[in-house]
């Protein structure tokens, strides 16, 4: 036993366990395998660029707060600088997967990097 | 209009409980995230804590003064991030409201995992419907989840353990 259970009282023991059941749940509902192919940045959810992520390029886009700027590489993207305070969506540097975001709020900006068409269930020959 | 001695004592613990609170946010508020969202929440332990000795009422109270408080000395006021805090922290008193009712086999532990992940969904609701409106932002919703459970298991366990002690030094109105 951890010292720090003796904490818990049964009725946590079951809040616990089910609360991060349900994380790796969704976790692995929202994985998605594959190759980006392109990112898209919103803003107000509307899009206002799109970009194909087979060669390098570097844009800035207007968002609430002043420019804020996309770079994108070779299977990669990221916000290279925001207007925002703290700066959270640049932190998060170089996004690679299909369906990962990120999100300066301040600017009312997101960075999503969108894979082209549906990925393969099956290959038959 | 005259204040009774107690209503003046519970003012008085309220706004020393806000105190601690906002002190331990604006702490947290200098620490780096990796994610936006993602904080150790450790504002969240005295909130427990005034939920578990004086109830939802005076714990809504010191949630509302922190989110204010802090959101003023951080220049957040009415900042995107103002409504993300106060959204995520009026979600999780309604959680909490009904958690707080729920039988004794459920502590701090539960009131903390329950109002955390409650914070992320107020927080995630209102900057895809608002902020940001988009549906990726479920993208994030995995981490900020289990983000979410680990530090409301950690300040459930630290409220759980102050109130064991009796001797924190958080409510020096009452207890003077």
């Amino acid at each position: 036993m951890m010292p720090w259970s003796r904490w818990l009282r049964p009725g946590d023991w079951c809040v616990v366990p089910g609360a991060l059941a349900l994380c790796l749940w969704a976790a692995t509902a929202s994985f998605r395998e594959g190759v980006a192919s392109s990112a898209v940045v919103r803003r107000d959810g509307a899009v206002i660029a799109k970009l194909p992520l087979d060669r390098h390029a570097r844009i800035g886009v207007t968002g609430a707060l002043g420019e804020t700027v996309i770079e994108v590489a070779p299977g990669r993207a990221r916000v290279a600088a925001d207007a925002g305070p703290r700066q959270l969506c640049v932190l998060q540097g170089w996004l690679t997967r299909p369906g990962a975001v990120a999100i300066c709020a301040p600017s009312h900006l997101s960075l999503e990097l969108e894979q082209l068409g549906p990925g393969h269930d099956s290959v038959a020959y | 209009m005259t204040v009774s001695p107690i209503e003046r004592a519970r003012d008085v613990r309220i706004a020393r409980y806000a105190a601690i609170a906002v002190g331990l946010a604006m702490a947290e508020a200098a620490l780096p995230s990796p994610l936006p969202g993602i904080k150790p929440g450790l504002a969240n332990v005295v909130i427990l804590i005034v939920l578990a000795r004086h109830g939802w009422a005076e714990a809504a109270w010191v949630s509302v003064l922190r989110v204010v408080v802090t959101s003023l000395l951080t220049g957040q006021l009415f900042a995107p991030g103002f409504f993300l805090a106060g959204g995520g922290a009026l979600t999780s008193l309604v959680v909490l409201w009904v958690a707080a009712r729920l039988p004794s086999q459920f502590g701090p532990v539960s009131h903390g995992v329950l109002g955390a992940c409650a914070h992320v969904t107020g927080q995630l609701a209102l900057a895809s419907g608002w902020l940001v409106p988009t549906q990726s932002i479920a993208v994030l919703a995995p981490i900020l989840f289990t983000a979410a459970v680990l530090s409301g298991l950690a300040t459930g366990i630290a409220a759980a353990e102050l109130l064991h002690r009796g001797r924190h030094r958080l409510d020096l109105a009452h207890d003077r």
